[in-house]
């Protein structure tokens, strides 16, 4: 049975995607349970693949049981295993939120499952293509989901997401043709052995390299290919900004390191010091970039959309210095960022609901009319600033420090910089909910920003606060998991990595 | 000798054409449709790239029994055809979206739905 998680993760999902739009013929209402029971399954799944990796080791799946490299391989190591671990578990929480916040219908729990199972996918994968499948699923359902808000211009978002994710999809397709081209196979394990036998500095395995990394980095929206982060993850509903903004760039990111580390590897990074100093440059400008967009934005959701490419700048920048400290670091800061951005995203959700505050200026003195919410909110920007016993000091801490151990001067700079640069936009935020005057007051809205209530209801149902809470109390207690996936990364990654 | 090349080689100068083709109009049409045929026509590319990937000069097609090798590769076929089923379904989402854009804004423009966007 254990050998089959791997596959389970996958159609798990798919197949419990298609049921709420069957059930819709009965009753439009029946998409919550459904997921709700699929999500509760495949999280019980993942957790048990979590376990089994942490004690067994690395498992390997082939699909339909062609022989590897011939077949399809689905690969489950410490990386992959975390990262299915947090696609379920923040899939599963956030349907508490998504019970009341909407959108309501079954069309919209499948496209939910549907990003769940491209998700999941590209977390277990071992083959280059099959990567690339579930890059457009995922990028399909995230289309869809962004464009399921009620007001039109959240379709405007979508069709530049659209447009701009299919060329970042395509531009990895073309390199994994060139990758075909000069080694005729397509599972990771394989590629690794071939391209070395080929030789590092061959033409055609540097233009994969760029057409993979670059298609990717567009999918995690480094700066300057960010631009279609903020508008969608801005014009999205509430549960929808909470989910992409968790799951759709890091799940990226986790794609672009698995290109690294089990395709191209570290020998390579070595070998060709251009192309990782390229990305390591990439991963700088974009953290000083993307926090000082995020310090000049009025919108709250923005901001926080502007801070995601500057957080993902450190990933990147942990992963492309490649050693083990900052690995770890970047793993860990990957899988803290998801929490914590989710959660503020909810956050801004439940604040907004309540009291028609989206912008900067309309949080001010929102401390005492939204208490959980506000203290929620502030408990996870002061987490992803890095305030001690976060998880997003342990993640930053791991990447400083493996750039300190490998000498890189200027991105310890950077990466120092930033945490003052991210303080800088959400001490902001905390200063105006607890310590400024109001700017709008107790029945009057921001303008079209209503609370938006069915029947009477509250806007703000107990699961909405419970999700905030649990990322906050979440962004905390993830560091008591940081020495177990700090020694399941050690035990199943060492060979891929810098030593 | 760019004769010779332009002989041998004129599918992938065809790839470079189509994807250069597909990018220009994907960044610089402002009509939305267009942008979205733009991305047809870039995906296009890709897909000649890989099937000329498979051909081999004198090779038989992929099956056994047939006269043996050389074969041609048959597996950049199947890869494209997935990748051929995701690009039609990303063309029908993208087509759904603008179906709703024109009837929210009643315009295609890129130029124009900017300015209604952001006033």
């Amino acid at each position: 049975m254990i050998e089959q998680l791997p596959v389970l993760l996958v159609v798990v999902p798919i197949v419990g995607g298609a049921v709420p739009l069957v059930a819709s013929l009965v009753s439009n209402r029946s998409g919550w349970p459904i997921a709700a029971l699929t999500l509760a399954v495949h999280t019980a799944l993942a957790g048990w693949l979590a376990w089994a990796v942490g004690t067994g080791g690395t498992i390997d799946y082939a699909v339909g049981g062609f022989a590897i490299p011939y077949g399809i391989e689905l690969v489950v190591d410490g990386l992959s295993a975390a990262v299915v671990a947090l696609v379920s578990a923040v899939a599963l929480g956030l349907l508490a939120y998504a019970r009341r916040a909407g959108p309501r219908s079954n069309a919209f729990y499948s496209q939910y499952l549907l990003l769940v199972t491209g998700l999941s996918g590209m977390a277990v994968t071992g083959d280059v293509f099959n990567l690339y499948v579930f890059l457009e699923i995922t990028g399909l359902a995230a289309y869809g989901l962004v464009a399921s808000g009620r007001e039109a211009s959240s379709a405007v978002a979508a069709l530049k997401y659209l447009i701009i994710g299919t060329v970042g999809a395509s531009l990895y397709l073309l390199g994994v043709g060139y990758l075909l081209a000069v080694t005729g196979t397509l599972n990771m394990g394989d590629l690794a052995g071939k391209i070395a036998a080929i030789g590092y500095g061959s033409p055609l395995v540097l233009t994969a390299f760029a057409l993979m990394v670059g298609g990717l980095t567009v999918k995690v929206a480094l700066f300057p290919l960010h631009t279609w982060q903020p508008d969608a993850y801005a014009n999205a509903p509430d549960t929808v900004s909470a989910f992409i903004s968790a799951l759709v760039s890091t799940v990226a990111a986790y794609a672009l390191a698995r290109v690294l580390f089990s395709v191209f590897t570290v020998d390579f990074l070595t070998a060709v010091p251009v192309a990782r100093w390229t990305l390591v440059g990439l991963a700088c400008v974009s953290i000083v970039a993307g926090s000082a967009l995020a310090v000049s934005q009025s919108s709250v959701q923005r901001m926080l959309a502007y801070s995601s490419v500057s957080q993902f700048g450190l990933v990147v920048a942990g992963f492309a210095i490649a050693t083990p400290t900052a690995v770890v670091g970047a793993t860990v800061h990957l899988l803290g960022h998801a929490v914590m951005k989710g959660g503020l995203f909810a956050a801004t959700g439940v604040i907004e609901r309540e009291t028609g505050a989206s912008t900067v200026n309309g949080y001010a003195g929102m401390g005492g009319r939204v208490p959980v919410g506000a203290m929620g909110f502030s408990v996870l920007a002061l987490a992803m600033v890095g305030v001690p016993p976060a998880i997003g000091f342990v993640g930053k801490w791991y990447i400083v420090l493996g750039a300190v151990r490998a000498q890189i001067w200027p991105v310890v700079v950077v990466l120092l910089a930033s945490t003052l640069l991210t303080l800088a936009y959400f001490a902001k935020l905390v200063e105006r909910l607890y310590f400024a005057e109001p700017t709008i007051y107790e029945g009057e809205d921001d303008a079209g920003a209503a609370p938006v209530a069915d029947g009477g209801d509250s806007p703000v149902s107990t699961g909405m606060l419970a999700v905030v809470v649990g990322a906050a109390v979440l962004a905390v207690a993830l560091v008591a998991a940081v020495p177990a996936l700090e020694q399941t990364l050690l035990e199943t990654l060492p060979p891929l990595l810098d030593q | 000798m760019i004769l010779d090349l332009l002989q041998t080689h004129y599918n992938y100068y065809a790839v470079v054409v189509l994807l250069g083709i597909g990018l220009y109009m994907l960044v610089e049409s402002g009509n939305l449709v267009k942008k979205v045929i733009g991305m047809n026509i870039f995906q296009t590319g890709i897909f000649l790239f890989f099937i000329t990937l498979a051909f081999r000069a004198g090779g038989n097609p992929p099956v056994i029994e047939d006269g043996g090798g050389p074969y041609v590769s048959p597996l950049p076929h199947v890869l494209i055809l997935t990748a051929i089923v995701v690009g039609v379904s990303l063309t029908a989402v993208a087509l759904a979206l603008i179906i709703r854009i024109y009837s929210e804004y009643g315009t295609l423009d890129e130029e124009t739905l900017k300015q209604l966007y952001y006033d």
